[in-house]
């Protein structure tokens, strides 16, 4: 069974299993759920992820929900495929893996879903949500601005899933009034233009809304 | 005579996930205390083991690693013989059982932690350290978390605990708020039969008994 995915490119979820995937050099179908309908919500779908929620991730061994769970499924299942997005399993991986789930996607995510998700399904941008959340993620980023000064990549010397897992919500505000949060700080912003260079992400991100 | 230092104080949440995980390892730790209230978390020391400023941090002789759940991971993986053998998919689950826990572990991440978080926050420690608390963050995390449960407790109809039959890190890592919430709103938990049965059954563990016993030890 090919590799199927459910969900949609204007959301920075589904964009994080896509660009796996790409990274990894593997095809797949992009199996659109309409939100709007409710497909989400529907026995069929619930059947696939009992939360209701975009991506699912399928092949013909089974499927995974949680884009975070699907990012390292793939580059797990898939080592051998592509980049190797889990060259070695260190303590500081692990960590940073973890500090983006934790520490920088809640009030990242919270920023480009006001700038950038929002317009794009119609509804209408919070600006206090934004500046509240852009202050917050102020004191996180400077943590990553220390760690990017001594090293290339969040887990070292070595492009990883740790820092893939955080692309999508980047490159999202990167089409915003908000960009300044990265490139004001000189090695997030050469960290960032490092990475969204790789041809794979540049494949991503031709094939998305924003 | 053991190189593991856990960084932190029992009563909070994030330090005891990692006790909980040590103690299922069987694997022997000191504790040693920051004293957050002199500020000692934000000294030049304890950035340089958690830059973020927060607890837990740990040590051992390879490493020095904070998040509570990469810490519980990187001690399963580094004593995979030790304790029990299960709690990231067992020796020959293989790839989709090592993924079933991950899913869940991001389930619990995402969806459970934040308003659980909150309400421990609102439930136990606004009173404890004095501030006001606000019954609107009650009541709207309140309603979330109930969604939350809602889709656990089909899960967990289907299957024993939540990666599947076995109890692993995906269920250990809600121990520390599911506590405090038991405590303090019982009805959230225990009004859902199946949720209420797979708690029943994780907090009786006997290494989250020796954490809870840990925590009713005044600390100096």
């Amino acid at each position: 069974m090919a590799i199927k995915l459910h969900g949609q490119p204007w959301s920075n979820n589904t964009v994080r299993a896509m660009a796996v995937l790409n990274e990894k050099g593997l095809d797949y179908e992009l199996c659109p759920v309409d939100l709007r309908s409710g497909a989400h919500k529907k026995p069929e779908f619930l059947a696939l992820n009992p939360f209701g929620q975009i991506p699912v991730f399928q092949n013909g061994d089974g499927t995974v929900f949680e884009s975070r769970a699907i990012t390292r499924y793939v580059a797990t299942r898939y080592k051998e495929t592509g980049t190797d997005l889990l060259p070695a399993s260190s303590a500081t991986l692990k960590t940073w893996l973890q500090v983006e789930g934790s520490q920088f996607n809640p009030p990242m995510f919270r920023i480009i879903f006001e700038l950038g998700i929002k317009p794009l399904i119609g509804m209408s941008t919070n600006m206090s949500v934004v500046e509240n959340e852009s202050d917050k993620i102020s004191t996180v980023l400077d943590v990553y601005e220390a760690h990017l000064a001594k090293n290339k990549y969040l887990a070292g010397d070595e492009f990883t899933l740790a820092d893939l897992n955080h692309m999508p919500e980047i490159y999202i505000l990167s089409k915003s009034a908000k960009f300044d949060l990265i490139n004001s700080r000189p090695h997030l912003k050469a960290w960032w233009e490092d990475i969204s260079a790789r041809p794979a992400w540049k494949k991503t991100a031709a094939s998305l809304p924003f | 005579m053991t190189s593991v230092t856990v960084y932190g104080a029992p009563f909070s949440p994030a330090v005891s996930r990692v006790l909980a995980c040590l103690y299922e390892k069987d694997v022997d730790f000191k504790l040693a205390p920051v004293d957050m209230a002199k500020g000692q978390h934000k000294s030049p020391d304890f950035l340089k083991l958690q830059p973020f400023g927060q607890v837990p941090a740990f040590q051992d002789e390879l490493a020095t690693v904070f998040e509570s759940r990469a810490i519980c991971k990187y001690i399963c993986n580094k004593y995979p013989e030790k304790g029990n053998q299960n709690l990231i998919g067992g020796r020959d689950g293989g790839l989709l059982a090592r993924t079933s826990v991950d899913q869940w572990l991001e389930a619990e991440g995402q969806s459970f932690n934040p308003p659980s978080s909150a309400l421990v926050f609102q439930l136990a420690f606004a009173p404890m350290f004095g501030f006001k608390q606000d019954p609107a963050a009650i009541e709207q995390n309140e309603a979330k978390l109930a969604n939350v449960l809602d889709v656990y407790d089909r899960r967990l109809g289907e299957s024993k605990f939540l990666a599947g039959d076995d109890f692993t890190l995906a269920d250990l890592v809600h121990l520390p708020n599911g506590h405090i919430l038991v405590s303090k709103k019982e009805d959230l938990f225990l009004s859902r039969k199946n949720v209420g049965r797979w708690w029943e059954e994780i907090s009786a563990r006997p290494s989250w008994k020796k954490v809870v016993e840990m925590q009713n030890v005044p600390q100096s």
